[in-house]
């Protein structure tokens, strides 16, 4: 009886010690393909020269193109939900008919649940089109199509996350903000988002580390070029994107090319590593303690 | 003690949450400068009949009210009134201390900012002024940059007053203000209502009847949903009409 | 004009922006769906579901794109749901609170976060060449269950907390184990919830395309798998073979591909949503 009781609890540790085990294999993973890699190709090199070649017969291995890549449609994206998804929670919290709020947020949420390679062709095929018609000069792939549609896609991360943040903050704070004739904005905007301000950050540091990490659509819909640019009309290649390129093509295992997906890689697990971490500081730190 | 003109009153209030008939047909007037004491046992609706003064159920889905309350003689229901507007006449006081986490001296000034004053001298003014009436000047005068947290809960409660008259309402409504306080605050919040009577018109919900005794100049009797019974103080208490309000009082019940 | 009905028409506009936000969404969400149906849906026919792929559109089908997502589906749930709910049992049924459990706390929520690209790069290091699985459907599913372990983990716990303490205290106080105990009494309670979740952890695998490229999922598979160690393709891969085709008609399969995907994403989503309701409604601790 008491062995079997053991065995179990033994048993069920080992499923939650696999969680550990999944980092650090990820980190190893990340290290022993990565490392080979930086014995041929300098850090400085990969930090700061400013092209992306490793498929070409002119080898150049800097990782800012797809740094600037991948920033550009993560800003575009962020420009686009943070604004819509910071006004819904407000508007959700402070305006609208509890009735309205509880059709609203599920139907917002299905934004969340459909899969990114569906919004990478909706990217593609109807938005850029759409987008061409009156910005002449926008090309086929570009970094500001996928960028909207992924800025659409996080809407629900952003909203939800922020009204929780808001609707957290006590009730009172919002009657004596009303008893002193403030209109709802003003409400909203000097007590309640001030008040709720460490949780919107971290819904916004999320929604980050989320469009840093996307893959399908940019794969999609930006473009396969490696670019030093911040121009959202031409093609651009994210970090994600260029690990999809080479997986997709007949890079044999072992040789520098296939290392190089390992260190770009490791600059995307840095970068969503470290957002993750700065979100859960501030929650831990900043969480506003109401009675 | 001479007739005083009528402030506020309440012409056949009903109000209803949905279904559920919250107040029924109340009828009171209340005089300039004097204190009324709402008692009546939890659930009895005279928070709820408070918060009808400043119209702060209108946000409540599903709430809805009928008849008059008039305000020096004009209907705060009427088409034409603003709300905001409403609630800087009448001022309110909730039964927690709620101050914004801010400093104290955003908290005071809040109310004018809002209302798009930026004057530095005039707010900063007002400020003490309103600190001085709510008898907090002399304890936080060298901290106004401090966060309104750190303060006492009876501290946060008279900044909470304060915050209230920064504005100069005529009324101001307080709901349960000492209920969370220790004596010692409930006793200044009590000595500083009777300093306000001079000023204003105040109104306040009491489960306390010691403290309705102490402070009011009237009091109502509310039970469920009913206004059973409103005279003064006095009458109130030693002489009750109605059975329930003696029954209420002696503390058979509530 | 007076401060205060300035103050009034800022407020007023903000409403209005406040609905114009939620109906781009909504309009958004919608003409997707519309195009996606308009495009797709005269494409679906018994021969598109039970075709193999080809180089001509018109004959191409997705018989081996949801034959391994389904493939996918099943060996995912196998392994994620007993680990997962086991490490949620023991996160939150065993451990009091310690270091080594904030750590597990910390670390797990990390793993939420983590791109889901970099769990392919994990899965074809570890699975594909180390236990030489090769580019194998155990392999995928394997990596998408490290994927969506942090998902089923979490709502596990969520799903026993709901539990009352009381629950507990009255099976200890018949004298039962810490395990008969939850077997019994908490794990059934918090049945419901659990499942939610782990529907919810399926949902987000089965749109997953990623890392299974990057393990080495195929576009083209001309045979049907028939066993874990066969190689593979799934919906969302194909459909992102045929959007990246120049020709106008692999569009239009890439659309009939998603209409099919997306019925399973919502059917999973709407089975989640509706149990959760259910369980809201029936519980009443």
């Amino acid at each position: 009886m008491k062995a079997s009781e053991k065995i179990i609890e033994f048993l069920l540790w080992l499923a939650a010690a696999i969680t550990i085990l999944i980092t650090v294999g990820i980190i190893w993973v990340l290290l022993s393909g990565s490392l080979p890699f930086f014995q041929e190709v300098s850090i400085v090199e990969f930090l700061t020269a400013k092209q992306w070649t490793p498929l070409f017969a002119q080898k150049r291995f800097g990782i800012m193109p797809l740094v600037a890549g991948t920033f550009l449609t993560t800003a575009i994206a962020i420009a686009v939900a943070l604004p819509i998804g910071l006004t819904i929670a407000i508007y959700l919290n402070e305006y609208a008919p509890s009735r309205l709020k509880r059709t609203i947020k599920p139907l917002l949420e299905i934004l969340a649940t459909i899969p990114t390679v569906v919004y990478g062709f909706f990217a593609l095929t109807v938005v850029t089109p759409f987008l061409q018609s009156f910005i002449p000069g926008l090309a086929g792939f570009n970094a500001l199509s996928p960028g909207i549609v992924m800025g659409i896609m996080i809407i629900p991360m952003i909203s939800s996350l922020s009204e929780d943040a808001i609707s957290s903050v006590p009730k009172s704070l919002r009657e004596a903000s009303y008893g002193m004739g403030s209109t709802r904005l003003q409400t909203a905007f000097r007590v309640m988002v001030p008040a709720a301000s460490s949780g919107i950050i971290v819904s916004v540091i999320l929604a980050i580390s989320r469009a840093v990490g996307e893959t399908m659509i940019v794969a999609i819909a930006a473009g396969q070029q490696p670019r030093l640019t911040l121009n959202p009309l031409v093609p651009v290649e994210t970090i994600t994107t260029y690990i999809v390129q080479v997986s997709l093509g007949d890079v044999p295992h072992g040789s520098l090319e296939y290392r190089t997906i390992f260190a770009a890689g490791i600059v995307l697990f840095i970068f969503t590593f470290a957002l993750n971490n700065l979100s859960f500081w501030i929650k831990k730190k900043y969480q506003e303690k109401y009675d | 003690m001479s007739k005083k003109p009528i402030k506020v009153e309440a012409k056949d209030v009903n109000a209803y949450y949905g279904d559920f008939h919250a107040i029924k047909g109340i009828n009171i007037a209340m005089e300039e400068n004097t204190v009324t004491a709402f008692i009546g046992p939890s659930g009895c609706g005279k928070s709820t009949f408070l918060r009808i003064f400043n119209r702060m159920n209108d946000y409540i889905d599903g709430f809805k009210t009928e008849g008059e309350i008039l305000l020096d003689g004009q209907n705060i229901y009427a088409k034409n009134v603003q709300v905001d507007e409403l609630r800087k006449k009448v001022g309110m006081v909730f039964q927690k201390p709620n101050p914004f986490p801010k400093s104290i001296y955003e908290n005071v000034v809040y109310g004018l900012k809002i209302q798009g004053v930026s004057n530095k001298a005039a707010l900063t003014e007002a400020a003490e002024r309103a600190l001085k009436q709510a008898a907090l000047w002399n304890e936080v005068k060298d901290n106004l940059n401090k966060s309104a947290l750190a303060l006492s809960g009876g501290q946060q409660q008279r900044l909470c007053i304060a915050r209230a008259l920064a504005i100069s309402p005529s009324v101001l409504l307080m709901d349960e203000p000492a209920s969370a306080l220790d004596p010692i605050s409930t006793a200044k919040i009590e000595e500083l209502i009777h300093e306000l009577k001079e000023q204003y018109t105040i109104v306040i919900v009491t489960h306390n009847m010691q403290q309705a005794a102490r402070v009011s100049d009237t009091t109502a009797f509310f039970y469920m949903g009913e206004l059973v019974e409103h005279a003064k103080t006095k009458t109130m208490f030693t002489n009750p009409k109605d059975s329930r309000t003696q029954d209420y009082i002696t503390g058979r019940f509530g | 004009m007076t401060n205060s009905t300035r103050n009034r028409i800022k407020d007023k506009a903000f409403q209005f922006f406040g609905i114009f936000c939620m109906l781009i969404g909504l309009v958004f969400l919608g003409a997707l769906l519309v195009d996606i149906i308009t495009r797709g849906l005269g494409r679906i026919d018994w021969d598109f579901l039970t075709s193999l792929p080809s180089r001509r559109a018109s004959r191409s089908g997705i018989l081996t794109a949801w034959a391994g997502t389904l493939w996918i589906l099943l060996l995912t749930s196998l392994i994620a749901f007993p680990l997962g709910i086991s490490a949620g049992v023991y996160l939150e049924e065993y451990t009091k609170k310690s270091k080594l459990s904030s750590f597990l706390e910390i670390n797990i929520a990390n793993l939420a976060g983590v791109p889901s690209i970099i769990y392919g790069l994990l899965g074809l290091e570890v699975f594909v060449r180390q236990m030489q699985m090769g580019a194998s459907l155990l392999a995928g599913a394997l990596t998408l269950s490290l994927l969506v372990l942090p998902i089923v983990i979490v709502t596990t716990r969520e799903a026993l907390k709901a539990v009352p303490p009381s629950v507990r205290q009255g099976s200890f106080a018949l004298g039962a184990t810490k395990w008969q105990t939850t077997w019994r009494q908490v794990l059934p309670a918090s049945f419901g919830g659990i499942l939610t979740g782990v529907i919810l952890a399926l949902s987000r695998a089965v749109g997953e395309a990623a890392p299974l490229i990057v393990v080495g999922a195929l576009a083209y598979v001309p045979f049907v798998p028939s066993s874990p160690n066969d190689e593979f393709t799934v919906l969302p891969i194909q459909i992102f073979n045929w959007t990246s085709r120049p020709q106008a008609e692999f569009l239009v399969n890439a659309a009939a591909a998603i209409i099919m995907l997306l019925f399973i994403t919502f059917l999973l989503n709407g089975v989640a949503v509706y149990l959760r309701n259910k369980q809201q409604k029936k519980i009443k601790w």
